[in-house]
């Protein structure tokens, strides 16, 4: 165990968030069970009460989600001189076997949230809660995943020693070694290129002819929803060498800094935004027919949508600024 | 005739954000007295983080330029003076550009009552006979340049050396103690024979090739120990590491306290409180608005105690050389007065104060907001 103040901080935060979840997930399991909106009980107004709660917290979840997801990216990037060996983020994950797992239970964990929130706000659409079985199964679901990161995350500090030899991000990325990290760097850079800047265009593509004829909303969802895992392979495997000038490096935690011009925020930024609004749509889709969110949902996917295209076209935008100025040239 | 105009998301949130900083107004003095002492909890954590992270910079900026390898000789676990053969012996390793030995000890100074590090640099620019000193000798000692500097031998004479000049530093954390001179004087002063170091620094320009090396090192002189840079770096880390996160686990309590504070205040609502909900339930506001007004007094609580403590600490660390903390995690000689440290504020610092703050306070005061908002109308006017 380390005792740095972040280390702390996250702990700390994730065993609250955990105990907001645990609540929000009592209150969850009793909503699905006994919800009867023509029933007047008193049971049934308490539990309209605890709707608007629940969303809040959900609310504050996501957004302490998201700060913990890159203060854990910062935090395993200032550890790293601790380990010999590590230079990034990239071998402080390593140094325990509990670093990528929670790194990736922390993106999922915070795309299903953004999902929960997406729904919820079409929720909100309709007057006589249209959704809600739906919401708090999702929600349900969603805490197992939620709470599993936070034990991962927690068994990471616990699990890390110093002086332990890591890779540093040179051999982990390099397409010489074993394990995840590499098989996502020795995957065909062009390939990984191409198929991402293919779904990017489809996902845009979908997106416009959605916004514009209603039409195409699973195509939109399934496309930005797949957008999120490429585009992530594709920054390691064929974007990062662009920005390091450096065929051999392929870090996606370097981007994050200063040397780079922290580049990775917006690029990040994008990527999640844009192929989450996207793949929103698609969630959406089977309720389009319920009668009192006839009006209302349509013209709120429409807005999704929009965000969407917007997003993943700033996303393409950068992406070809960032291979047509770099100095590294693959032919 | 002119159509009712609906209000955007935007211009809703921004009307919220008027009734609730109005809202807030009209309770002043009790919202003042929340946001200070939310304030002062941003402040102590905001002080540990930002100097803690100028301390490591200024000793990684040092590190620098330290030698890659230290190689010490070992005697019954003591560090002892090393003799000079080994510097061929170690020139010789592969990996290893050049091999210098060191000379430098430390002065008890009873005059200055402080210990004085003395050095010979790897090429003394003075006279024999001349001393270089720092900043913090040169205050102390009250010597100027070209003004004797009497120093007491290990045979019991006394040397007067002469200042040439103080030492022009860019960074007065390792400077301000320091006494340079030449070899020969060096020797004289401490009794060091002429065929022995005090360590030995090597040079190995592939940094990966360093561990092979210092495990050469030891496999040829088992009595050596082999110190290199990243070494060094890592037990500074652990060690600040380690000190700020005991003085963050001292503020926790603080912390605990405050979020009891805060949980406090927004379960135990005025009469007056209750009656503003009441009435704006009862004249047609939602559950959902009052909850949003409730979180935008919340999100104006914070920011504001937030960007204070923040400001404070900034302040206290950068302009005044953080007089509260010094003591508990600096701890060197007594020579070590003024230095300021380089100012750093970055999206790090303030996402793990967001987390440590920002995350109990919202976490008290939800349910009682929530709580506050969903009673009913009837209730309040009946209460």
């Amino acid at each position: 165990m380390i005792l740095h103040p972040s280390v702390l901080a996250l702990v700390g935060s994730a065993l609250l968030v955990g105990a907001l979840l645990v609540y929000s997930a009592f209150w969850g399991a009793r909503i699905v069970q006994s919800w009867d909106l023509s029933s007047g009980s008193e049971l049934q107004l308490a539990l309209e009460r605890r709707t608007h709660l629940i969303s809040t917290l959900l609310g504050y979840v996501l957004v302490f989600g998201l700060a913990s997801l890159f203060l854990f990216v910062f935090t395993a990037d200032s550890l790293a001189p601790l380990f010999t060996g590590a230079m990034c983020a990239a071998g402080s994950l390593h140094a325990s076997r509990y670093g990528y797992p929670t790194l990736l239970l922390q993106i999922g964990g915070f795309a299903l949230a953004a999902i929960w929130l997406i729904v919820n706000r079409a929720d909100s659409l309709g007057y006589d809660y249209p959704l809600v079985r739906f919401k708090y199964r999702f929600l349900l679901a969603l805490t197992p995943v939620l709470l599993a990161e936070t034990a991962l995350r927690a068994a990471y500090f616990l699990d890390l020693k110093p002086e332990v030899i890591t890779s540093c991000c040179g051999s982990l990325f390099g397409s010489g070694g074993r394990g995840f990290g590499s098989d996502l760097a020795g995957l065909p850079p062009s390939l990984a290129g191409g198929v991402f800047v293919a779904l990017l265009l489809g996902a845009i593509g979908a997106g416009m002819v959605f916004r514009i004829s209603g039409r195409g909303g699973w195509l939109l969802g399934a496309l930005s929803a797949l957008s999120l895992p490429v585009g992530l392979a594709a920054v390691v495997s064929w974007l990062s060498p662009y920005v390091y000038e450096l065929p051999t490096h392929h870090c996606p935690f370097c981007l994050l800094q200063g040397e780079y011009h922290w580049i990775g925020y917006p690029l990040y930024a994008a990527l999640l935004g844009g192929s989450l609004t996207g793949a929103g749509v698609g969630v959406l889709m089977p309720f389009r027919s319920i009668p009192s969110l006839d009006v209302e949902l349509p013209a709120y996917q429409r807005r999704l949508a929009g965000w969407s295209v917007a997003l993943l076209t700033g996303l393409g935008l950068l992406v070809g600024w960032i291979v047509a100025t770099s100095h590294l040239r693959t032919s | 005739m002119k159509r009712l105009h609906i209000p955007t998301w935007l211009e809703r949130q921004r009307y919220l954000l008027d009734f609730t900083l109005s809202s807030l107004g009209r309770r002043k003095g009790k919202n003042l007295a929340l946001t200070a002492l939310y304030a002062m909890v941003v402040f102590g954590l905001a002080s540990v983080l930002m100097y803690t992270q100028a301390l490591r910079g200024e000793a990684m900026r040092i590190l620098e330029g330290a030698p890659d390898v230290v190689v010490q000789r070992m005697v019954a676990g003591r560090h002892d003076l090393i003799p000079a053969d080994r510097v061929e012996r170690l020139s010789r390793i592969r990996g290893v550009q050049e091999a210098r030995g060191r000379l430098w000890g430390y002065y008890y100074d009873a005059s200055a009552k402080a210990n004085l590090t003395f050095l010979v640099p790897e090429k003394f620019w003075g006279k024999a006979g001349e001393v270089v000193i720092g900043e913090g000798v040169a205050r102390t000692r009250l010597a100027a340049p070209g003004e004797p500097f009497p120093v007491l031998a290990s045979d019991g004479s006394v040397v007067i050396l002469k200042v040439r000049e103080t030492v022009p530093s860019p960074s007065e954390l390792v400077s301000t103690d320091l006494v340079l001179l030449s070899e020969p004087d060096f020797r004289r002063l401490f009794g060091v024979p002429p065929d022995l170091y005090t360590d030995i620094a090597l040079t190995v320009p592939n940094e990966k090739e360093v561990p092979m090396v210092a495990a050469k090192i030891r496999g040829q002189m088992p009595d050596s120990r082999p110190i290199t840079r990243a070494e060094i770096a890592r037990t500074y880390e652990a060690i600040l590491d380690w000190r700020s996160g005991l003085v963050v686990l001292v503020l926790a309590a603080a912390l605990l306290s405050f979020g009891i504070v805060a949980w406090d205040k927004a379960s135990g609502l005025s009469a007056d409180e209750r009656r503003e909900i009441g009435i704006l339930k009862a004249i047609g506001w939602d559950t959902s608005e009052v909850l949003a007004v409730k979180a935008w007094e919340g999100a104006v609580i914070s920011l504001s105690a937030f960007l204070v403590g923040l400001l404070l600490a900034y302040v206290h660390v950068f302009v005044t050389s953080a007089p509260l903390l010094t003591p508990v995690l600096k701890g060197w000689s007594t020579l070590y007065p003024s230095f300021r440290l380089t100012p750093t504020l970055n999206p790090f610092l303030v996402s793990t104060l967001f987390l440590l703050t920002v995350v109990p306070y919202t976490v008290a005061t939800v349910v009682p907001a929530w709580r506050a908002a969903t009673t009913d109308p009837d209730a309040v006017m009946r209460s």
